[in-house]
C-alpha cells in the first residue's frame, strides 16, 4: 500500500447503508455542495461500471440479436477470478488489510499451472512437427487455451513480485489482465459451445439457453471447490489514498456521531480512469479499425459481411471475447471499491447485472455509445434518487426510467436516431 | 474457370435447384436469365458458399472444389459476388464500404490505387465519398456495390440483378461499365431478369426455369430464338 499520499480511508461497503442509517443521513456531508459532489462521484463511479457491463450486452445484441443473460455472470466471474488470482499471487499475506482472509479453495494454481506446463510441453514437442502445416481448428483452440493459462500464471506471479516491490498499481493491473483474459476465454467457450450451434434456431431457444448458462455459471461458482457459498473479502490490489477532502470532519447536529468529509480517493480515480480508458479504446476499435468495421458489417448483415470476405464466426467470437473482457474489468474494479464479494448467485450481483442491462436498453440496445451513455445515466439516476428522493426506492428509479424511455423512445436514447450499430 | 455440375439446393422442404450445370470460361461474360423465383440468386449463393448445396453437387473454381468452403475463403480466392439488392452497408460511408470490399487484402498501396480506379469508373461515387451509403439513390448504391466488389480484385465477378429497379438510363450506364470491367480482364457471371440487356452484353447464356437449366448457348443465338423472345423479352424487345 502506497502511504505517501496519506492514510487509506475506511473501505466502502455494498450495498450502501439502508433505512436506519439513512435516517441519520446516509450522505454524511451536510452542505448542499458536499452532498451534491458526493452523490455525483458515487453515481459516476458505479455508472461507469454499468457502462462497461452494458457494452457486452449491447455488442452481442447488435450482432446476434439476442440478450446474453449469462453476461452478468461473466461480470461476477471477473470479480471472483480477480479474488482467486490475488490469493494465488499471495496478496492476502502481503496486504495487512487483508490478513486473515480465508483462502478460497478455488484451485487457480492447478488451472494456471497445468495450463502453463502444457503450453511449454506443446512448444517443446509439438511446434517443430507442425512447421509449414496449417493448424487444425481444435489444435488452434488448444493452443489458445494453454497460451491463456500460461499468460495468466505468469501475470499472477509477476503481480506478486510487483506488489512486493511496492508497485501495487502495476501488480493490480496484472491481475486485472488475468481476470480479463480468463473471462474472455470463458466468453469465447460459451459462444462456441452454447450459442454457435443455435445460430439459426428461433430467438426464444437462444434466450432460454442464455438463462440456462447463467444459472449454470452461478451454481458452478457456488461449488465448494470453486468459490463456495460464503462471502469473501477482496484484498486491495490498487493503491489508495485520499487525494482531497472537501469539508472537514465535524460532529453531527445531534453530536452523537462524526460527519465525514467528502473524500476524493485515489482508488476511485484509478477505477474511473480505467473504465474511461477501456471505453475510449473500445470506441476507437469499433469505429476506426479494420476489425471494428468488420464487426459493424456483421452486425448489419452476416451474409453481406461474409461476401466481403469477413470471417463471420471469428468476428462473432471476437465480439464475445471483447464483451466478456470488459465485464471482467468491471468485476475487478467493482471488487476493489465494494470489497465484500457475495457468492456467485447473490441477489446483489443479479440486481447489478439487471441494471447494466437496463442501461443498455435505455441507451439504445445495439448501440455502443448508447450503452456508455445509458450506464452513466443509470448510475447517476440511482444515486441522485437515493440522495434526494426516497432512498428506499433506489431500484425503482432505475426500472421506472426504463419504462419511461421505452414509452417515449422505444429504441432507446441513441437507438432510433443513430443507426450505427454493433 | 468455373464449372458447376448437378448443383442441387433446398431450403428446408422446398427444392430451389434440381441439379443444374453451367460453365464459365476465363474472360467471358456469361449470363444466367430466368424469371422471378427461378433459382438464379440461389445459384450464386451456392457458388459463394452462402447456402450449402446438396450432397453430390460439384462446384469447381480454378481446378479446386469449393462446394464446402466457407464464404470468406471463397472471396479470398478471387471469386466475389455483388449480391441481389446491392447489400451496401447503409450506416457506413461510401469510403468505408469500399474499404470493406478490400477486407481480404492488406496491400495498402494497391488498395488505394484500386480505389482511385473504381472511383474513376464511377465518378458519381467520388462526389459522395464521405456520405453514408444509405443516403445514395438506388443507382448510386448499385454502383457502390459493384465498385466495392472490384475492391477485392476479383478474377470472377458474380453480379446478381444489377439493373433491378433502376431507371433505363442508369441501366445503360451499368451495362456499359459491366463491359468495361470485363474488358479489363475480369470474368463475369451475370444474373438478370432483364434478358434483353443481359443477352446484349454477354457472350454466352443459360436460361433457368424453376430450378432447371432449359436452354443454353451463345447469347446472340438465344436472343434470336422465339422461345426466349416470347418468354423473357416481351416487355423489352
Ligand atoms: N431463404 C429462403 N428460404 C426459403 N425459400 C427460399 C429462400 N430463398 C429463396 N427461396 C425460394 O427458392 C426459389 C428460388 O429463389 P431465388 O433463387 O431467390 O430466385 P431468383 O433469384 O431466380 O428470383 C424460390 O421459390 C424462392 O421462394
Ligand atoms: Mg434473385
Amino acid at each position: 500500500m502506497d502511504s505517501r499520499l496519506g492514510p487509506a480511508p475506511p473501505r466502502a461497503h455494498w450495498p450502501p447503508p439502508r433505512a436506519h442509517e439513512q435516517a441519520r443521513g446516509y450522505y454524511p456531508p451536510f452542505t448542499v455542495l458536499e452532498k451534491f459532489l458526493q452523490t455525483l462521484m458515487d453515481g459516476l463511479a458505479v455508472g461507469s461500471l454499468y457502462a462497461l457491463i452494458a457494452l457486452g450486452y449491447t455488442m452481442v445484441y447488435g450482432i446476434l440479436k439476442f440478450i446474453n443473460f449469462a453476461h452478468s455472470d461473466i461480470f461476477v466471474l471477473g470479480a471472483w477470478i480477480s479474488y482467486a488470482t490475488a490469493l494465488f499471487a499471495g496478496y492476502n499475506d502481503l496486504d495487512p488489510a487483508a490478513a486473515g482472509i480465508q483462502a478460497a479453495p478455488f484451485p487457480v494454481w492447478v488451472l494456471y499451472g497445468l495450463g502453463g506446463a502444457t503450453f511449454v510441453a506443446l512448444v517443446v514437442a509439438g511446434i517443430p512437427k507442425l512447421q509449414g502445416r496449417p493448424l487444425s481448428e481444435s489444435a488452434r483452440a488448444l493452443l489458445l487455451g494453454v497460451t491463456w493459462a500460461w499468460a495468466c500464471a505468469g501475470m499472477a506471479l509477476a503481480a506478486r513480485v510487483l506488489q512486493g516491490a511496492g508497485w501495487s498499481i502495476v501488480g493490480g493491473g496484472a491481475i486485472l489482465i488475468c481476470s480479463m483474459l480468463t473471462c474472455g476465454l470463458v466468453g469465447f467457450t460459451l459462444e462456441r459451445v452454447a450459442y454457435k450451434p443455435l445460430r439459426n434456431a428461433p430467438r426464444l431457444n437462444v434466450l432460454i439457453t442464455a438463462i440456462g448458462i447463467s444459472l449454470l455459471l452461478q451454481n458452478l461458482g457456488q461449488l465448494e471447490w470453486m468459490f463456495g457459498t460464503r462471502p469473501q473479502g477482496m484484498p486491495s490490489l490498487l493503491p489508495d489514498a485520499v487525494l482531497a477532502e472537501i469539508g472537514g470532519s465535524r460532529p453531527s447536529p445531534d453530536a452523537d456521531w462524526t460527519v465525514q468529509p467528502v473524500r476524493i480517493r485515489l482508488l476511485d480515480v484509478i477505477a474511473a480512469g480505467t473504465a474511461i480508458v477501456l471505453m475510449l479504446a473500445l470506441d476507437r476499435l469499433v469505429f476506426h479499425t479494420k476489425i471494428g468495421r468488420a464487426m459493424r458489417a456483421v452486425s448489419f448483415s452476416e451474409r453481406n459481411a461474409a461476401l466481403m470476405g469477413i470471417p463471420v464466426d471469428r468476428v462473432i467470437s471476437f465480439t464475445f471475447v471483447l464483451g466478456s473482457m470488459l465485464a471482467a474489468a468491471a468485476g475487478f474494479l467493482y471488487a476493489q471499491k465494494y470489497t465484500k464479494l457475495g457468492q456467485t448467485a447473490d441477489t446483489v450481483w443479479v440486481l447489478l447485472g439487471l441494471k447494466a442491462f437496463v442501461a443498455a436498453v435505455v441507451g439504445g440496445i445495439g448501440n455502443i455509445r448508447g450503452a456508455m451513455l445509458g450506464g452513466i445515466l443509470i448510475g447517476l439516476l440511482e444515486f441522485f434518487g437515493v440522495a434526494y428522493l426516497i432512498p428506499q426506492l433506489r431500484d425503482v428509479y432505475v426500472f421506472g426510467v426504463l419504462i419511461l424511455v421505452l414509452l417515449v423512445r422505444p429504441g432507446g436514447i441513441l437507438g432510433s436516431t443513430a443507426v450505427e450499430k454493433v | 474457370m468455373l464449372e458447376v455440375e448437378s448443383l442441387a439446393v433446398s431450403y428446408g422442404a422446398i427444392k430451389a435447384l434440381h441439379g443444374i450445370g453451367l460453365r464459365v470460361g476465363r474472360g467471358e461474360i456469361v449470363t444466367l436469365i430466368g424469371s422471378n423465383g427461378a433459382g438464379k440468386s440461389t445459384t450464386l449463393r451456392a457458388i459463394s458458399g452462402l447456402v450449402r448445396p446438396a450432397a453430390g453437387s460439384k462446384i469447381v473454381y480454378d481446378g479446386t472444389s469449393i462446394a464446402s468452403r466457407p464464404p470468406h475463403e471463397i472471396v479470398r480466392m478471387g471469386l466475389v459476388q455483388s449480391p441481389e439488392g446491392r447489400g451496401v452497408f447503409p450506416n457506413m460511408t461510401v469510403e468505408e464500404n469500399l474499404e470493406l470490399g478490400a477486407y481480404v487484402r492488406s496491400d495498402r498501396d494497391g488498395i488505394d490505387a484500386d480505389r482511385e480506379k473504381a472511383l474513376s469508373l464511377f465518378p458519381r461515387l467520388k462526389e459522395r465519398f464521405r456520405q453514408s451509403a444509405g443516403t445514395l439513390s438506388g443507382g448510386e448504391q448499385q454502383m457502390l456495390a459493384m465498385a466495392r466488389a472490384l475492391m477485392a480484385r476479383p478474377r470472377l465477378l458474380l453480379l446478381d440483378e444489377p439493373s433491378l429497379g433502376l431507371a433505363p438510363q442508369i441501366v445503360q450506364v451499368i451495362f456499359r461499365i459491366i463491359r468495361e470491367i470485363n474488358a479489363g480482364g475480369t470474368t463475369i457471371l451475370l444474373v438478370e431478369q432483364n434478358a434483353h440487356m443481359a443477352l446484349k452484353v454477354a457472350h454466352r447464356a443459360y436460361v433457368l426455369e424453376v430450378g432447371r437449366i432449359v436452354m443454353e448457348g451463345p447469347a446472340a443465338e438465344l436472343a434470336a430464338s422465339d422461345q426466349v423472345k416470347n418468354a423473357y423479352m416481351g416487355r423489352h424487345a
